[in-house]
């Protein structure tokens, strides 16, 4: 099994298995096929040593994956809070952050719904 | 979409020219604003301005990190406090 930037690589197409690393999608997949000239639709499993290292250079010298683009989100967001500006805020309550509404939805930032016992009269 | 780099950042006729004397004559005193659109420029820095929220005006003070930001993001326009019966539960 193909282990890149610490993670282990699953048998599928190279273009796929490729997106199970963070901070690669399809799109920087398939650049990083033609960049290291792999087939993208050859078998995680049938690729020999040296394409994976191929790979393996690639992706280190020329992507921002896992732990490093992680810390970096991490940072714009610390950044944000630390400044104490209107986007900072929401972060620090967990609430939406590009002006979408809060009426309703928007249940990803906010959790599971709580619910709140009626007013009694 | 972003604005047009041609243009330059946006920053309020009035609040500019108020920017630039307090700069040039280095006088302390606070400068109050409505103009929440503006964006901070490098010569705001250790400024402190006063940028309204609908209500009062909240002091902002400029610091380099905060260049680049529009005036407003600083100053909430609205108060939230928790709903009524969650009092009980730990606020922060």
């Amino acid at each position: 099994m193909a282990r890149i930037a610490g993670i282990d690589l699953p048998n599928k197409h190279a273009e796929i298995a490729l997106t199970y690393i963070f901070g690669i999608g399809r799109t920087s997949a398939k650049e990083i096929c033609v960049k290291t000239g792999v087939d993208p639709e050859k078998r995680m499993n049938d690729l020999s040593a040296e394409e994976v290292n191929e790979l393996r250079k690639v992706i280190e010298n020329e992507y921002k994956v896992e732990g490093r683009l992680r810390s970096e989100t991490a940072l714009n967001i610390k950044r944000l809070m630390d400044i104490g500006c209107y986007r900072g805020l929401r972060h620090r309550r967990g609430l939406p952050v590009n002006g979408q509404r809060t009426k309703t939805n928007a249940r990803t930032r906010k959790g599971k719904a709580k619910t709140v016992a009626k007013k009694k009269k | 979409m972003s604005r047009s780099v041609k243009k330059g950042p946006f920053v309020a006729k009035s609040l500019y020219k108020k920017v630039l004397d307090q700069g040039e004559n280095a006088k302390k005193g606070m400068i109050k604003t409505y103009s929440r659109s503006s964006t901070i420029i490098p010569e705001m820095v250790g400024m402190t301005i006063s940028v309204y929220n609908g209500k009062t005006w909240v002091p902002v003070y400029v610091t380099e990190n905060l260049v680049g930001h529009k005036l407003g993001e600083f100053s909430p326009t609205r108060t939230y406090r928790g709903h009524a019966g969650s009092d009980k539960k730990a606020r922060r």
